[in-house]
């Protein structure tokens, strides 16, 4: 036992592990506090937390399976990356060698795809529960409004990874898809109060697929979409929403 | 406001405004294409006689150039307009933009995505779709039918009695 205390106590001790972790495990609070304090990713959590929120029959945790669902779909999502040309020409041969080839391929893109419709689902349990509890009343009127635009970027990003695989499911949901934004009453060429000028090769369609037809502009378009600007927008927006949770009083009480 | 603090305000706000404008307009106009890499919308479509009339008076939809060129041939009558002749529809559902498929037991275009059927002559007669298919203008030139794809005639809007969207034939003599 000495021995293993020794080798505890010379990794613990050593000026590299100091230097990484600044405060040791004795279980106080001020101790407690640091970890939380200390740790890049965990300082947007609060130093502590009420008990009643840590229930899980009150918060069902819907929002943090929802944060590890993303997790999981940038893991998956950045290794799939790894073998996916977002091209006409080899986009659709590159997701069947995924599928049959790659070692793990199908267990990546199965967790990626499962991973997706999980967070949707968990999304919308998570609104219908801070709706139920009333979590959405003042002082917390902005993190609806952020939980909001997060929910749409969500859907949005299920929309975009929709097209990827470019096969005969993808090719004509996204026609379909695209074709709704036409009638977007004033930017869409066939929707109401659309000005003259809105034309098919000018309308919000157009610039969402970068031309009239979803062709290989519009793979592109999809792909960067997907893999970084949305992601992109929806991490920072993640970052103020818990961040919000914390400053605007913590996850609300049982009413 | 004196006038030091006005300049200073101004210039601040304008200069700010000035780049944050100049970078929003920057990204709408990148995100539009000025050219495009789209297959060519006009194409031949060989000479007339490639599209028969059907001898029974019926109005014959004749489906060669929808792989390639996603058209339809029609020959026959258009109750719409009362004329008589060759027609070309662009073979897109006119409620959310899939491919129909031509059903000639049935005499209808159907289309697979949620449902809307088109009699012949390209009107809407069930499912979701709101107005008729998109006629194409179509032409004689040299001997051949030439049809372009960018211009399109809709009935909705009384487009179809154009000359161009029909090349007039007579009516066969029963």
């Amino acid at each position: 036992m000495a021995f293993w205390q020794n080798l505890k106590d010379s990794i613990t001790g050593s000026q590299v592990w100091k230097s990484m972790f600044r405060h040791d495990y004795k279980d106080t609070r001020r101790n407690r506090a640091l970890q939380i304090l200390n740790n890049v990713f965990l300082h947007l959590h609060p130093v502590s937390v009420a008990r009643h929120a840590t229930k899980i029959r009150f918060t069902w945790c819907m929002g943090g399976i929802t944060f590890l669902m993303f997790l999981i779909c940038t893991v998956t999502g950045v290794l799939l990356m790894f073998y996916y040309r977002p091209t006409p020409e080899y986009a659709y041969t590159d997701i069947t060698h995924l599928a049959f080839d790659v070692s793990f391929g199908p267990l990546l893109r199965n967790m990626h795809r499962w991973a997706a419709h999980g967070m949707v689902i968990a999304i919308w349990l998570h609104m219908l529960r801070v709706f139920m509890t009333g979590s959405y009343k003042k002082p917390r009127e902005f993190n609806w409004g952020v939980g909001v635009v997060l929910l749409v970027l969500t859907l949005f990003l299920s929309f975009t990874g929709y097209l990827l695989p470019w096969d005969q499911l993808a090719y004509w949901a996204v026609t379909v898809g695209t074709t709704m934004a036409k009638s977007h009453p004033g930017i869409g060429a066939e929707g109401p109060l659309t000005p003259e000028f809105v034309t098919q090769a000018n309308d919000i369609r157009f610039v969402l697929l970068g031309g009239t037809t979803v062709g290989e502009v519009a793979l592109l378009r999809f792909y960067v979409l997907h893999c970084i600007f949305v992601p992109l927008i929806a991490s920072i927006l993640m970052a103020v929403h818990f961040w919000r949770v914390r400053k605007d009083g913590g996850i609300s009480g049982p009413m | 406001m004196g006038r030091r603090k006005f300049f200073k305000a101004f210039g601040w706000i304008g200069t700010l405004a000035g780049m944050a404008g100049s970078s929003l307009f920057l990204l709408v106009k990148f995100l539009f294409p000025r050219a495009l890499y789209e297959p060519a919308t006009e194409f031949k479509a060989g000479p007339p006689s490639n599209y028969p009339p059907d001898p029974g008076g019926r109005i014959r939809v004749y489906e060669n150039y929808k792989t390639t060129e996603r058209v339809w041939i029609v020959h026959g009558d258009d109750p719409t307009t009362g004329k008589h002749g060759i027609y070309a529809f662009y073979a897109q559902c006119t409620h959310l933009g899939c491919t129909p498929r031509w059903l000639e037991n049935e005499g209808k275009f159907k289309c697979p995505c949620h449902g809307s059927g088109f009699y012949p002559y390209g009107v809407n007669f069930e499912g979701p779709a709101p107005r008729p298919l998109e006629k194409l203008a179509i032409q004689m030139l040299e001997g051949q039918v030439v049809i372009d794809k960018a211009q399109r005639y809709r009935e909705e809007k009384g487009q179809w009695s154009d000359a161009r969207s029909i090349i007039e034939t007579p009516r066969p003599v029963a």
